[in-house]
């Protein structure tokens, strides 16, 4: 047992993320694989509503679940996974919150330093807690960092499963342990546990009625140069969105495609049965985009092959002589590069480094290789530097 | 028809059920009023009673934070947290579990939207299923994987026992509305073994447990019973 390890340690921050090591099935097109739940207490009003010192005992509740429930007892596969870390998001610094959010263990939303709680009388913080936020925590399965609960979010709880390649419902894939962990957190009618709110009509009941029914968003991220290449990409946002799935940037909800990378998710949680949204997922319409850009990269490389080396080889020519990057100008052209590395007309980098640079290059995680806080001018210099000596000939 | 009272035009006419016989009584408008009926003016039209009703709702509905929940109001804001219909429009978040049995009429067509046809779970159920914020399922549900299996004698005692607990919880914690619930869940788990399972029934008719009994019985769904018109 590493009792030491830390998300935020230099050397995990350095290794880079788990659902970024380009493992797992598909990892040619498929970046990662992402299986959340949504879940409340029953007999709690829900987070934006709660009061300030209800939402500190649910999360006192969850707290104590969650680090006992020995949800790493059912990670499946791996056996990295060897217990849960416990982060009061409220306590952290901005710089870790970001880096938690870079990492895709918390979201955007999360990570803001309060909560939007209008007509809440109750703001006073209640003795020996931190006057800086609202009370809100995440636990993560460490070292593996597959497995990540938001508490007090804006369900109490988002359980989230994130895996490398697709990986959703097959034995032992992401919603397997998803489940599992789901399961542990209730535990058994007459021991401890969690009780979820839930109807009989409406399912697992949720702050957003969007949310309801299942609970269940899966999301899967892409990685599509070629299609974007070749003009296709706009057929499967349309032929994504008949099928009523949302197809999202590689930041999540309301950002656009940076990098030709597509976040593709379910929208519809009520009236369909988690294993009907995997099936759909995973057997019907992820393996259709996968073949498309297959084929596209195909044609590529018989039919154009000088244009698509030109443009990866532009690509990473700049990056091995930029002086400044922003992070979305190394995000677009490491995209390139990737590309490149795949089909074989970059033989000498590792598609790892590429993988590793795509997170190194975000702010926080850029912040805290280095060693130090800078600001936008000096992050610029210095992810130019960073990615320079990692290209280097 | 006479009145019952002086011999006079009838116009108001009730009906009620009292241990098991049908009472009748014919009454005119101003005996009707020493006997604190409701009376209502001739002229007044169904529709117009309707159109009333609904503008009621619609100021409800707009003015936040709509007083106490009178029985028209009821609709327009969740008794268990507070939370108006118009705040649930405003920010799309619910306030609690209880919402959505306490918006339950307005939610049903926005969820068939959001949801591209959705409107009853199907899926996962959790392994502790005591004590729904809801009334058991409609009659018409046919998705037999969502429903709750019928209890064993040994899951209703743990059940009873667990819905006791919650009910003190409940009533020390002053929510009484959740309270009235976990109550008319006990007596339903305690009664005799025939209408104790809340298991899927096709009977379109079932009978509410505990209610004193009123014409017809086949009400529209949802259960509110709305006043009478």
């Amino acid at each position: 047992m590493n009792d030491n390890y830390s998300v935020f340690s230099a050397a995990s921050v350095r290794r880079g993320a788990e659902w970024l090591r380009g493992e797992g099935a598909d990892a040619d097109v498929v970046i990662s694989s992402r299986v959340r739940l949504a879940r409340n207490l029953k007999g709690f009003p829900f987070v934006r509503r709660a009061p300030r010192h209800v939402r500190e005992r649910i999360l006192a509740i969850a707290r104590e679940r969650l680090l006992n429930a020995d949800l790493t007892a059912v990670s499946g596969g791996s056996a990295r996974s060897e217990r849960m870390m416990w982060v009061d998001v409220h306590n952290c610094d901005p710089l870790d919150r970001t880096l938690l959010v870079e990492r895709h263990l918390i979201s955007k939303e999360h990570a803001k330093q309060s909560l939007p709680t209008k007509g809440n009388e109750d703001a006073t913080p209640a003795p020996g807690s931190s006057p800086g936020g609202e009370p809100r925590g995440v636990a993560i399965s460490v070292p593996d960092e597959r497995l990540s609960i938001m508490v007090n979010e804006e369900d109490h709880l988002r359980i989230q499963v994130l895996r490398s390649g697709l990986d959703l419902a097959g034995e032992g894939g992401a919603f397997d342990q998803i489940n599992a962990v789901d399961d542990r957190l209730e535990g058994l009618p007459g021991s401890p546990g969690l009780e979820y709110a839930y109807s009989p009509r409406f399912g697992y009941l949720t702050a957003c009625p969007t949310n309801v029914g299942t609970g269940i968003r899966v999301s899967v991220m892409l990685h599509l140069p070629a299609l974007k290449l070749t003009g296709e990409m706009e057929k499967v946002k349309r032929a994504t969105r008949d099928l009523s799935l949302a197809v999202r940037g590689y930041y999540g909800e309301g950002s656009e495609a940076i990098g030709d990378f597509y976040q593709i998710s379910n929208q519809t949680t009520l009236g369909k049965s988690e294993r009907v949204i995997l099936q759909q997922f995973e057997r019907d319409i992820i393996p259709q985009v996968i073949a498309y850009e297959r084929a596209a990269r195909r044609v590529l490389l018989e039919k154009r092959r000088r244009v698509l080396e030109d443009q990866v080889m532009r690509a990473l020519g700049t990056l091995r002589y930029a002086r400044l990057l922003t992070p979305e100008e190394a995000l677009s052209l490491l995209s390139q590069v990737r590309l490149g590395v795949i089909m074989g007309l970059i033989p000498d980098i590792a598609e790892s480094t590429v993988n590793q640079l795509i997170l190194l290059t975000q702010p926080a995680h850029l912040q805290r290789v280095i060693g130090r806080e800078m600001d936008q001018n000096q992050r610029r210099e210095a992810r130019a530097d960073l990615v320079r000596q990692q290209l280097s000939i | 028809m006479k009145c019952d009272k002086c011999g006079g035009e009838a116009t108001v006419h009730e009906v009620t059920i009292r241990s098991g016989k049908k009472v009748e009584r014919h009454l005119c408008d101003r005996c009707a009023k020493g006997e604190g009926l409701p009376v209502q003016s001739q002229s007044v039209s169904v529709t117009q009673v309707l159109s009333h009703f609904i503008a009621q709702q619609a100021a409800g509905a707009v003015a936040p934070f709509a007083g106490p929940p009178a029985e028209a109001a009821k609709a327009t804001q969740c008794p268990a947290c507070g939370t108006t219909y118009a705040q649930f429009r405003h920010d799309g978040l619910l306030g609690c579990p209880e919402c959505y049995a306490s918006f339950e009429i307005q939610l049903g067509p926005l969820l068939e939207r959001a949801h591209e046809g959705g409107t009853h779970h199907v899926g996962k159920v959790p392994r502790r299923v005591s004590g729904h914020a809801l009334p058991p399922a409609r009659p018409h549900r046919i998705d037999a994987p969502a429903t709750p299996p019928r209890p064993t004698p040994d899951e209703r005692a743990r059940r009873i026992e667990t819905l006791r607990k919650r009910l003190a919880e409940a009533v020390a914690a002053e929510q009484y509305e959740l309270a009235a619930k976990i109550r008319d869940e006990l007596r339903q788990l305690e009664a005799p073994a025939t209408s104790a399972a809340p298991a899927p029934s096709k009977d379109p008719g079932q009978a509410k447990p505990g209610g004193t009994g009123g014409i017809g019985g086949v009400g529209g769904p949802g259960g509110a019973g709305g006043g009478a018109v």
